[in-house]
Order: structure tokens, then sequence, then C-alpha cells
């Protein structure tokens, strides 16, 4: 019995049994392996996945249905992705599903809402997110890339960092310095850039896991339609702050860890020692014990926040700290599952695939060294745990 | 008294860190470990030639007289540099099991050809099943003629792929958890019945499976039916080497994170303003300086056998949370950059990380010093 069952009506279970057996009935294994062993996943699997959710109904599941959404309420959404995450099902795009629909939706004119949303259901479009530049992480308002009007245009020159996915994304949302003299927040426009526009060039970065997903963006007079403006000039960091609301909802990936717990306890049943299963080394089994509670801990507090009308911070503080405790417990869970492999971490091997693998380790290690190498950015990207720790504090002491 | 290293290992630790900045800059590493020369120990004639491979061997065999808190001098200077030659493999494993368990014959005709950097050695012990257990072993030595022939399957052996010779642990009578019944083989790494499955391990260091498929061993170290004392007196002294190369490492990492807090400016300061950034560096300073006290205590008492275990397991212990945690921060305190895989610093944490679980993790000497406390209460 799951955690959660006790707070779930009749309703809400018999909507988990139908998620649970379209994913049995749909999602084919081979999908299910690939998202295990691959930190980054090739585009044509996300794809594959999310047409397959489409021809359902279920391309935008945390979307209004008038838009091409399910019109799920908040925790039949929270109750798919923790079904989805258990059975290893790819994540959706986070890009267009989760960030710049909602601003098109929200934001957007009539011609942007026509032109970009279909497209992001049907998953016929990909997204990425240009926000972080050299000069602008944690600290965001200092960005610098520049667009000034010409005629019906803007000229957009400058570099974006960290750009996830943008090798495989037909289009950019970025956040651009529309006034020079306005400071800081105030003079950012949020502007829709087609990938494919002259003047772009996309450079990979390599991370410590040894796998492609970042990049860096350059833009050399980059031709972009006043058109794809969303919203007014320089307004765009109303509708960013939006937007990072979103991602840090999204991003706790609560379900997701508690899958990497499924698999940590299938590596402690079949790493030996001592002539017995790990699992059953008391050592071992106390920290397995101690990092369930604090899964547990972080797993109800989602759900509290779900199902609490009484909750008395605001959403944004909810986002910031789901953010920064989900970070942590999913990296506690990576460092168990290390010392759970032992001498098991220590092959490390290209396999040419696009992902990095450990030669000879049982079938239950598949993709996790990786998965620990890539998880240290948790607490670094999407607002870095020291950046959600001030925002907290902020709140904390009312100033 | 003084608890420090002497004069002679100062010196040796200052002229080893003067060549590594000069001849092994980040640049000339990342050559080494990823391209065309992958995996080959390029400098390993110079480091001979310099007298670090003799510095802790006795001077009767092409020498310098040193003993381990040498090794571990040199290996605190290689972990900074994140060196890849087979340092620890070859002189601390494969040299101290031919000094501890060889013959007199043995030990002379092959420790002075480590010392010149003609004999290259891979310890090949670990198997699928034995986790972190010196003693479990599965893979067998049978009598053949008047030698002896091994079978069984050795897993992640550091530095197999460029080694002349592996020593084998392997099981001349009875089962699979015995204390006793552990011999020391010396196989070829050519030989026939060898193969081996290569790879790059975590921090790009080489490493194979080894499978033996009636090897024939060249020779025997030692008893055949007695191997493993000698084993865990030099799993002591290594576990001290380690900690040591986890302190060069940390060191690095800290060092290099300082430099970057310093240089980055967000909100319109340098990030090393910061009050809460500069306690954790504070903080991994504290966790370095605790790793260094036990790991050369451990240097310096690996040769005293009522000492060394307890000293070489705190040391370990130490060392690998430490590392760990301080690897950690050191990607953390770099933002986005420390995800880099240009960058050195997500290279040092996963130096760290191998560091910690070679010979076994902090989890395993902990456990190894609590049955020493239930033993005794």
């Amino acid at each position: 019995m799951s955690l959660l069952d006790a707070y779930l009506s009749p309703q809400d279970r018999a909507f988990r049994e139908e998620v649970r057996a379209f994913l049995r009935d749909h999602l084919p294994p081979r999908l299910a392996r690939q998202q295990r062993s691959h930190s980054h996943l090739p585009r044509d699997d996300v794809v594959e996945w999310h047409q397959i959710l489409h021809r359902r109904g279920w391309g935008a599941p945390s979307w209004p249905k008038e838009h091409g959404g399910t019109g799920w309420t908040p925790l039949q959404r929270f109750i798919f992705e923790d079904q989805c995450a258990l059975a290893d099902a790819p994540p959706l795009s986070m890009f267009g599903i989760n960030m710049v629909g909602p601003v098109i939706y929200t934001f957007g004119s009539e011609a942007q809402k026509r032109r970009f949303l279909p497209a992001i259901v049907a998953m016929t479009e990909h997204w990425c997110q240009g926000y972080s530049e050299p000069g602008a992480g944690s600290d965001l308002a200092g960005l610098r890339t520049r667009a000034e009007v010409d005629g019906s245009e803007y000229v957009v020159n400058g570099s974006k960092i960290w750009t996830s996915d943008a090798h495989k994304a037909d289009w950019m949302f970025c956040l651009v310095r529309t006034d020079p003299q306005a400071k800081q927040q105030k003079g950012i426009s949020f502007l829709l850039i087609e990938m494919k526009s002259p003047g772009i060039t996309v450079r990979p970065i390599i991370s410590i896991d040894g796998g492609h997903t970042l990049n860096e963006v350059f833009f050399d007079n980059v031709r972009v339609p006043r058109a794809n403006l969303v919203g007014e000039e320089n307004q765009g960091w109303t509708y960013a702050k939006f937007l990072l609301g979103h991602e840090r909802s999204a991003t706790p990936e609560v379900s997701r860890t508690k899958r990497r717990m499924v698999l940590l306890r299938e590596i402690a049943a079949t790493m030996q020692s001592n002539g017995r299963p790990l699992a059953q080394d008391p050592h071992f089994a106390l920290r397995l014990a101690g990092a369930q509670v604090e899964l547990d801990a972080l797993e109800l507090t989602n759900l509290r926040l779900l199902l609490d009308e009484d909750y008395s911070g605001d959403g944004m503080a909810a986002a910031s700290m789901m953010k920064l405790r989900g970070s942590e417990v999913m990296q506690l869970v990576t460092e168990l599952t290390l010392d759970a492999l032992g001498p098991g971490v220590m092959p490390y091997e290209d396999a040419g695939d696009g992902s990095t693998q450990t030669p000879g380790a049982p079938d239950c290690a598949l993709g996790r060294v990786e998965d620990y190498f890539l998880r240290r950015a948790a607490t670094i990207y999407a607002g870095s745990s020291e950046t959600q720790r001030n925002i907290l504090a902020k709140l904390v002491f009312g100033t | 008294l003084k608890f420090a290293i002497n004069d002679d290992q100062r010196a040796l630790r200052d002229s080893v860190q003067a060549w590594l900045t000069k001849e092994y800059p980040h640049a000339l590493w990342r050559d080494i470990a990823c391209g065309p020369r992958a995996g080959a120990p390029a400098f390993w004639k110079e480091f001979a030639g310099m007298g670090w491979l003799g510095a802790a061997l006795p001077e009767r065999f092409g020498g310098l007289g040193g003993g381990t808190a040498d090794a571990a001098v040199l290996a605190e200077a290689f972990g900074g540099a994140l060196v890849l030659e087979p340092y620890v493999s070859t002189v601390v494993l494969g040299a101290g099991l031919i000094r501890a368990a060889g013959s007199a014959k043995q030990q002379s005709e092959w420790l002075p050809q480590v010392a010149e950097g003609r004999l290259r050695l891979a310890f090949a012990q670990a198997e699928a099943q034995s986790r972190f257990a010196l003693h479990d072993v599965q893979a067998r030595a049978q009598r053949s003629g008047d030698g002896w022939a091994i079978s069984g399957e050795k897993v992640s052996v550091w530095d197999a792929p460029d080694a002349d010779w592996l020593v084998v642990l392997a099981r001349t009578a009875g089962d699979r958890m015995d204390r006793r019944g552990l011999g020391l083989f010396v196989v070829p790494r050519g030989a026939a019945g060898v193969t081996l499955r290569r790879f790059p391990m975590i921090d790009k260091r080489p490493g194979a499976h080894v499978r033996f498929d009636r090897a024939r061993a060249t020779a025997v170290l030692g008893d055949p039916e007695d191997a493993l004392p000698a084993v865990q007196r030099v799993a002591d002294q290594a576990l001290a080497v380690l900690a040591s190369e986890a302190c060069g490492a940390m060191e690095t990492a800290i060092a290099q994170t300082v430099a970057y807090l310093q240089q980055r400016k967000q909100f319109g300061q340098p990030l090393a303003q910061f009050q809460v950034l500069r306690h954790r560096v504070v903080d991994m300073r504290v966790q370095l300086e605790c790793s260094r006290s036990l790991a050369l205590h451990a240097a310096l008492r690996a040769d005293d056998p009522a000492t060394a275990p307890r000293a070489a397991a705190s040391a370990k212990v130490q060392a690998g949370r430490a590392g760990r945690w301080i690897g950690h921060q050191a990607v953390q305190l770099h933002g986005g950059m420390g995800m880099t895989d240009e960058l050195a610093i997500g290279h040092v944490m996963k130096r760290l990380l191998m560091l910690d679980t070679f010979l076994g993790n902090a989890d395993h000497h902990q456990q190894q010093l609590a049955a020493l406390e239930t033993a005794t209460a």
C-alpha cells in the first residue's frame, strides 16, 4: 500500500487505476528501459511517448481544456506524474508543456495561441529556454542579450548559456533586454525565437556525466518578427517570474526520486556483502530507513500542499521549499545508490549511444552512476539552493 | 617529538608539486585521460628518473630507503594534479605485496625493476561478489605440473590494461569466505588464458575486468595457503596512501573553489563576499585538515602491525566522507561551470569518489572499526 492511499478518494483511486492500466498497456518497454539508462534521452524517444499520450488526450496534463489540456485537478496531475515516474515513462517536455505553453496561453496574443499551442500539445515542435547568460546565473536580472527594434523586427545580439536541448529545439523562449537604460528587472522582454534563424550558433557543453544536453547559444544580428514578442515590451520579468514559479513546482521530481528509491532497494537486494544481500546488512538497512523517512516527509509535504487549504505559506514559498528540499533528497538517494553499488561505481564507459554505462554491472544498476553525476546539478539549476534559501529567508524575516 | 613529515619528505613534496605544476597541467591531463594516448602512463619513465618510484623502496633494491610516509607524500602531490600513472597499483600494492610475501630472491630481482620503471604491476583482488571483503575469493589456483593454473574472474582491476604483471589473489583451499587457503600468484597480463575487458573508470584511470581461464602463474609470492595476513598489511599501507592522495585532491578542490569565488561576480559583488559561501569554504578547509591529520597518522603507523589497522581504517573513513562532501561542495560553488566536463573541478570530484571507493568505502571501514569496538567491549 502506498503512503498516499489513505488520502485518496475512491474517485482518485479509480483515476490512478486508469493511469496505471494505460501505462501498462501503452508504455513500450523499450522506452522505459531507455528512460532508466539514458540521462540524455534522444528527441525521438521523447516524441514517441508524447504522441502516445497525445492520442489519449493527455498531451498537456497541466493545461486547461480550452487550450488542449486535460482539465485535471492538481491532485489528478500529481497522481498522473507519480504513476508515470514509477513506470519509468519518459518525462514530458518541460520547456514546452510546463513553461512556455502556460506563458503563451496566459499572456500571449490570440495569434500566438493559435500558432504555438497546438504544436506544443502534439509535440511537433520542441522548445528550449533562453534565460541564463555567462554573466547572469543566479542573478538572472543581470542579463545583457539585447533586442533592438528595426522596422517590423527585433535584431538580437548576445549569448545564452546552460541552454538544455538547444541543439534539439525548434524554438527558444528568450529573455532579452529591450530598454538598455532601465535598471535590472525593468527593460526585459519575452521573445519567441526560431532556432533556425540566420545568425544563431549552438555550441555543445558536455556535462560531468559525459553527456550532452547543455549548450551555449550565440546570437549575431538575429532578426525576429515583432509579432513574436509575448505580452508587452519591457514586461518580460513579470512573465519570467510567473514561469519560474511553474518551473519550481515542476522540478521537485518527488516521484522520480521515489522511483530512484525503488531501484536502490533492487540494487541492495542484488549486491552481495559478506555472503548475503546488502539489504540484509543492518548498517545499510539503517541508512536506507533514514533515507526513506526523508523521502516520505518530502512526499507528504508535497501532498499536504495540494490537499491542505489552510496551508499558510504563499505559492512562491512552497515552490522554493519544494525545489530546495526536493533536490536535496534526490541527491541523498543518488549518493546512497553509489554506496549500495560500492565497487560497482568505478567502471564508466561511453556506450556510444549518448549514454555512459558501467560495464559488468547488474541490470538494476543501469544508468545509476550517470544519474548521480548529472543530478549534482539539481541544487544548481532553476535557482541554486543558496538562491532558494535567500528567497525563503526574505519571507521568514519579512525583509 | 614531531607529528609531521620530515625535512626530506617536505623537500620531496615541494619538488614533486613543482614538477607537476609545470609538466602536468590540466590541459595535458585531459590529453592523457581522453586523447589518443588514453590509458597509457605518459610519464612513467620520468617518474622513475626522478627517483619517485623508488622513494618508498629499500636502498638495497635501488630505492631511496623511505617507507609508507614517503609514498603518502608522493600520493598527496599526485592527487592534487589528478595524476593517472599507476603509482598505487605498481609501487604501493604490487611492490608492497612482493616485499610483504615474496622471497629474498624475488625481491632482489623484481623491486629494482619497479624502481627503474621497467615493471608495472596491478593487483587483481576484487570479485563480483566480494564487495570490499579481501578474503571473499572464488578465483581458484590449482596445481598444474610444477606450477599453478588460475581460473576465475576479477573485477575493476585498477591499471590492469597497462600492467606487465597481474598479482592475483586466488584460492588454493577452502571455501569462498575462508580466511585461510589464499595465495598470491604472478600472472603476466599477456599470458595465455588471460582476457581483459578494458574500460576507463570514473576518474579516467584505466581499469579492466579480468578473466583467467587456466592461466599459468609464473611465480607464487609466499605461502600459497596463507597470503591473507600479507594482503591485509599491504592493504592498510595502501589505505594510508589513498587517504593522502585524497587530501591532495581536496586541496585542489578548495584552491580552485576559492579562486572561482574570488573571480565570479553576481549581484554586483564577487561571490567570495557572501558569508554563506565563505563559511562553506571554511568547513571544507576544516574537513581537509582533519583528513590530513588522520592520513599522516596512518602513514606513520602503517608499518606497525599493532596500530596500523585502526589508523588506516580511520584515515580512509575520514578521507572518504570528507572527500566526497568537499567534491560535492566544490562543484556546487562553481555553479553551472562545475557541471561541465571542460573544467577540472568535476574530475577532482570523481577522483575523490574513486579514492573513497577503492579498497573499501567509508561505510565499509567504519564497519571494520565498529567490529574492533565490539571485539574489545
